[in-house]
């Protein structure tokens, strides 16, 4: 745990913080809306005899204590997904409505896409990128299971994301597509709030790691924020606790893009954003960010910001 | 509905999609299914109406392998993927996907066969199993009972009494 050590002047509670960390986390899976009702897919679950227990702050997510949520009738027809309770977070923050475009920069191996496409009704046009051809595979595997026919996968750096592909009919061949209403960036990061779910996770860390994947998650923010159109929606989120991860990258993105941070609900507990880590300080508008940890809600560490595009 | 001829070879080519001929009239590339083709099996195989794709656009990529997307774009578009792979139109007699069946399947009206919990579940595990059935031969939509209501499952090829389930490997399950 000493890699968490680092978090203390951050964490208010930290024994609290430690002790959660330390738990196993349950089995939750998430019901896909587009292939049947939150109603439905309860009935079978209790059909199949499994126990299944509602979390409050999301409809249609449950967990499912000493069940394997991959081997039963629900799953089976597409009904469930396998998806870590705050990480369905992100998609509900962004709150996508039918018919619009959206981007996923950072999409495989899907559970946010497939929960985006089930917002949207599986309607209008939802592109799903990933830069590792396996993971895209893990993708469109979980996209079809789902029932998702909105969805169009890229192989390509979110970075350099081109919107060439998805230009109008009619258009001029090498024009550019339209740009997106919302954007989801969930980057790549360390992991340190899946801690619960994979203990092994922070015998990998580095901060050299730390700091080069903050270089990436820069670049990723900056070209969602340019692939939006003015007045559109972006989140940024992470399941890391690590400041140059989070607040550091939305600091570079206020310096550099034009957006800002708004201010946001959600029905989990959470702190704001900090403004000062080590030697650095941030904008005092990343304090409308939102960190999750562990303690808060039992779940796994999560951190999730909100952007308007202003030009 | 190809807006761009001049940019479309002629031939298929398997790693992009292109949008599938509006009809016949409208066909470049040889031996390509066109989309009232698509929509007439759907509706003559088993009785799934046309208006159901209304909002889709078909798109062939891979030889003879048929995806509805739900939105449009240019074609072709040389991208991985674009909504879900429907339909294999390759071979003589043509085939849903599993994921179709499963989406689209409960508009289904005509061969479309109920199992049982016991041979549903046969059926998941990818198990082959004899059935009484004196409707078609061919690609039937297997469904049962869930949830108070029944649901679609899977493929599987009737034939000579045997219903053989078409179920791919990374999708079957022991139940």
């Amino acid at each position: 745990m000493d890699v968490l050590e680092r978090y203390e002047p951050l964490i208010e509670d930290f024994d609290a913080f430690l002790a959660a960390c330390d738990r196993p986390l349950p089995s939750v899976v998430r019901v896909n809306t587009i292939k049947t009702t939150v109603e439905r897919a309860r009935a079978a679950l209790v059909e199949t005899d499994l126990t299944v227990e509602p979390r409050e702050w999301h409809d249609g997510l449950f967990a499912l204590p000493g069940g394997n949520p991959g081997t039963n009738w629900p799953y089976v027809h597409g009904w469930l997904h396998g998806q870590e309770e705050v990480s369905a977070l992100p998609a509900r923050v962004l709150d996508p409505d039918p018919g619009e475009r959206v981007w996923d920069a950072c999409a495989a191996p899907g559970s946010k896409t497939t929960q985006l496409a089930a917002l949207m009704d599986d309607t209008g046009r939802l592109v799903a990128t990933d830069n590792n051809l396996g993971r895209i595979s893990a993708l469109r595997s979980n996209a079809e299971r789902l029932g998702v026919t909105n969805v169009a996968v890229t192989h390509e750096d979110a970075r350099n994301h081109s919107l060439k592909p998805f230009r109008a009919p009619e258009t001029e061949p090498g024009s550019a597509g339209a740009p997106y209403d919302r954007a989801l960036v969930d980057v790549p990061c360390s992991c340190e709030g899946t801690v619960r779910k994979n203990p092994d996770t922070l015998d990998e860390w580095t901060l050299d790691h730390v700091e080069g994947i903050s270089g990436v998650q820069k670049g990723v923010l900056r070209r969602a924020v340019q692939a939006t159109r003015e007045g559109g929606t972006v989140v940024y989120s992470t399941c890391t606790f690590a400041p140059e991860e989070n607040e550091a990258v939305l600091d570079y993105a206020l310096d550099e893009e034009q957006c800002e941070l708004v201010a946001f609900d959600i029905p989990l507990d959470s702190v704001p954003g900090v403004t000062e880590w080590q030697d650095e300080t941030y904008d005092d508008s990343v304090r409308k960010a939102k960190r999750i940890y562990p303690h808060h809600n039992d779940t796994g560490g999560f951190f999730c910001a909100k952007l308007e595009v202003t030009g | 509905m190809s807006d761009e001829p001049g940019d479309q070879s002629p031939e298929n080519v398997g790693a992009r999609f292109d949008r599938l001929p509006a009809t016949a009239d409208e066909r470049v590339v040889e031996g390509r299914p066109t989309r009232a083709e698509v929509l007439d099996w759907w509706d003559e195989r088993f009785g799934v109406a046309p208006e159901t794709f209304a909002a889709h656009t078909f798109w062939e990529r891979g030889s003879g392998k048929i995806w509805a997307f739900a939105d449009d774009v240019a074609s072709p578009a040389d991208i991985e993927g674009l909504g879900m792979a429907v339909l294999r139109t390759r071979r003589e007699h043509w085939k849903p996907t599993l994921e179709a069946v499963q989406r689209f399947g409960d508009a289904a009206e005509r061969n479309v066969v109920t199992l049982s919990r016991e041979e549903a579940r046969d059926f998941v595990a990818g198990e082959d199993q004899e059935l009484d059935w004196d409707g078609d031969w061919g690609y039937l939509v297997v469904e049962h009972e869930l949830a108070g209501e029944p649901e679609p499952l899977g493929v599987a090829l009737y034939v000579h009494g045997e219903l053989r389930s078409q179920v791919p490997k990374g999708r079957r399950r022991d139940l």
